[in-house]
């Protein structure tokens, strides 16, 4: 029973993984570029959302809804600002920018906000259920998380595949020069990207607090390193991967901390990812691509 | 056009070989103003604490400057320095405000710095007294160096001491922060007393500050465990999740924290029934009468926050500091070697009553010896235990 509680723990922490790595993924998978600003978008959601709840006294609904628009606006605003002009230079600039984005919402964040922690209030009123005389809990976080983490998971799938710009976004994945030349617009493309991964992290934000009360400037950066971490071990790219991905490595994380040591679980989780990574380069569902020289 | 640039820049680089003699002529010393500098982290993650002491002694210095002449005209002129709880940058911010003219070394806040600057302080003979760096090393790394809080180790042994006078519980479980210098001190401290008084620890769990997002898996640990009472030797914010995760999973055994606790109910946000029963090693009481003035300053100073025990170490640090110098007339022309001397004679027999604490005197190591208070939350406010 024990061994089942501390499941649905690592399930819990994983599906909050799974969402952040969802957005991480997706950027990758088209902009070609790891967003490392996109954990501090996370935090601004979270934030967005507090202000809305605890100073306005909005409901939670609204809050996530003004929180995801925010988010979005920022996303293309950074997209546009930062990496845009950008394009076409060696990734390694890009990756360089994309830190310094990270630094400068954290410390913007900082400058609004305080660096004081405050106390997320769980957009979740459920009441936990008690099952078998107590001895299993399940929180409504745990239950909103999976549901919200598979229900992204199975929209990006299906838009991704089915809508007009879900095609034009694996378009340009695929090969960014030849989809311009097919008259797909790139950068609205990749813009549109940005927007949908960053509604994401707002949407990822309100969860990870709602799970994890804390929130501070620095909230999302360490949550935001685990989940790329889990969109590596899921094979970045793939979105079933992401979530995969995410839920593995939290399990990973809350059975180490349980059965090993709590000192050493990270160790452990990046442990796995090496392993995994020998074993499997593109990760669990990573497609394996041929690279003609 | 280059060789024009490279005139101009050369021109500049004239230019700026003199930029540091400037300052010079600010720094002359006034006999009436007795420099302090104080270093702590004012931005970056612990800028909580820092932001904290440097109002409360801002608040001491303005006060003592509004009433000078009360005591010959003597006024502070006070300076700080952002350390942002790094090591290096503590170094260099200590070595900024000496090249101000600063005389008595009011900092740093955070252990790590405290220790990164003390060895510079003795090899400077510059008076030191930290108003919150509670390693026990600190001290120790010479004796021109003071503390105004607590060290971990006495503080944990005390904390020990109270569970088993007042038998709070009988299955002791602890969470505690195994990245932290503050939170491994407080726990050696508590296991030894606990040890010698036969009390059992059936848990023992720990985080670092790495993977300190999730704390869900510890508390289930103790809740395994059968834990009635945990000890929680680390600070406020972690505390807050794990008070709000055990409030989920509806677990309730008696939680008991130290002075890093304080401000737990002043975060935003926070659920203050989630503290209720919580019981906490605090010097400073907020809501006692004698604390009443310093708490209003501060909330007109910080936007109605109230104040926590950082605060208030560093109000008294201030006021120990500058009640020793006019007893000792000490002035703003006394050299910081000569300034450290005396103050160190002065500290051996000096009896000092602030806000944390009255009838405060120091050990030979220049570690602090006040009456450990703890309180217990109850309807959202601090009441003696």
């Amino acid at each position: 029973m024990q061994l089942i509680q501390y499941l649905i723990n690592g399930i819990s922490i994983g599906s909050v993984y799974a969402i952040i790595a969802l957005g991480y993924t997706m950027v990758y998978g088209i902009a070609k570029m790891l967003n490392f600003a996109h954990g501090d978008i996370i935090m601004v959601g979270a934030y967005v959302s507090f202000c809305i709840t605890s100073y306005l006294g909005l409901p939670a609904v609204a809050s996530i809804v003004v929180a995801m628009a925010v988010c979005m606006l920022l996303g293309i605003f950074i997209e546009g600002l930062a990496y845009r002009p950008l394009r076409g230079t060696p990734s390694l600039t890009v990756l360089i920018t994309a830190i310094g984005v990270s630094y400068f919402l954290q410390n913007a964040a900082q400058l609004i906000w305080g660096t004081a922690p405050k106390n997320f209030t769980s957009v979740v009123t459920m009441e936990p259920l008690h099952l078998f005389d107590g001895q299993l809990v399940i929180t409504g976080e745990v239950i909103l998380t999976v549901i919200v983490s598979a229900a992204v998971m199975i929209g990006l799938t299906l838009f991704t595949s089915k809508c007009k710009m879900g095609k034009a976004m694996r378009a340009v994945s695929e090969d960014r020069d030849a989809a311009q030349l097919m008259g797909i617009n790139v950068n609205l493309t990749i813009s549109t990207t940005f927007a949908i991964g960053s509604a994401l992290a707002a949407v990822a934000g309100v969860l990870l607090c709602s799970t994890v009360p804390t929130l501070q400037p620095t909230t999302g950066s360490m949550p935001g390193i685990r989940a790329f971490t889990a969109a590596v071990i899921g094979g970045i790219g793939s979105i079933p991967g992401a979530m995969l991905g995410g839920i593995v490595l939290g399990v990973i994380e809350t059975f180490s901390k349980k059965y090993i040591s709590t000192d050493f679980s990270d160790a452990i989780v990046f442990a796995v990812l090496i392993l995994i990574l020998l074993v499997k380069p593109a990760g669990l569902l990573g497609k394996q691509t041929q690279e003609k020289v | 056009m280059k060789k024009l640039l490279a005139m101009v820049l050369t021109v500049v680089m004239a230019v700026s070989v003199f930029a540091g003699c400037q300052p010079a002529a600010n720094n002359a010393a006034d006999a009436n103003t007795l420099k302090i500098g104080m270093t702590g982290p004012l931005t970056g993650g612990a800028a909580v604490y820092g932001t904290a002491v440097e109002a409360g002694m801002k608040i001491a210095v303005a006060e003592i400057n509004a009433a000078a002449e009360k005591n010959g005209g003597l006024k502070i002129e006070f300076k700080s320095q952002d350390d942002e709880h790094d090591n290096e940058k503590a170094t260099n911010a200590y070595n900024a405000l000496k090249d101000w003219g600063m005389q008595i070394f009011a900092g740093a806040v955070t252990t790590g710095p405290c220790l990164a600057i003390a060895p510079s302080t003795v090899s400077d003979n510059m008076f030191m007294m930290t108003p919150s760096g509670s390693s026990d090393k600190i001290a120790l790394t010479g004796n021109n160096i003071f503390q105004m809080c607590f060290t971990d180790p006495n503080q944990g042994s005390s904390a020990a001491q109270l569970v088993f006078d007042k038998k709070l519980g009988e299955k002791i479980g602890v969470i505690y922060d195994n990245s932290d210098d503050y939170s491994k001190g407080l726990l050696n401290g508590f296991k030894t007393k606990a040890t010698e008084l036969g009390m059992t620890i059936v848990e023992e769990t720990s985080f670092t500050a790495d993977n300190k997002s999730d704390l869900s898996t510890q508390v289930n640990q103790c809740k395994d465990a059968g834990c009635d009472f945990i000890f929680l030797p680390i600070y406020a914010t972690e505390a807050s999740q794990i008070l709000t995760y055990a409030n989920k999973i509806g677990y309730a055994p008696k939680f008991f924290g130290c002075d890093g606790m304080d401000g737990v109910l002043t975060i935003d946000g926070f659920d203050a029934k989630l503290a209720e029963g919580l019981m906490l090693m605090t010097p400073f009481n907020p809501d006692a009468a004698e604390s009443k003035a310093f708490v209003d300053q501060y909330k007109a100073m910080m936007n109605d926050t109230v104040p926590n025990q950082f605060a208030a170490d560093g109000y008294d640090v201030i006021y120990s500091i500058y009640n020793a110098c006019v007893a000792l007339s000490i002035n703003g022309e006394t050299p910081a070697d000569e300034v450290c001397a005396k103050l160190v004679d002065y500290f051996k027999t000096y009896k000092f009553d602030g806000l944390t604490g009255s009838g405060m005197t120091w050990d030979a190591n220049g570690m602090i010896s006040k009456i450990p208070a703890a309180v217990v939350i109850a309807d959202g406010k601090y009441q003696a235990l």
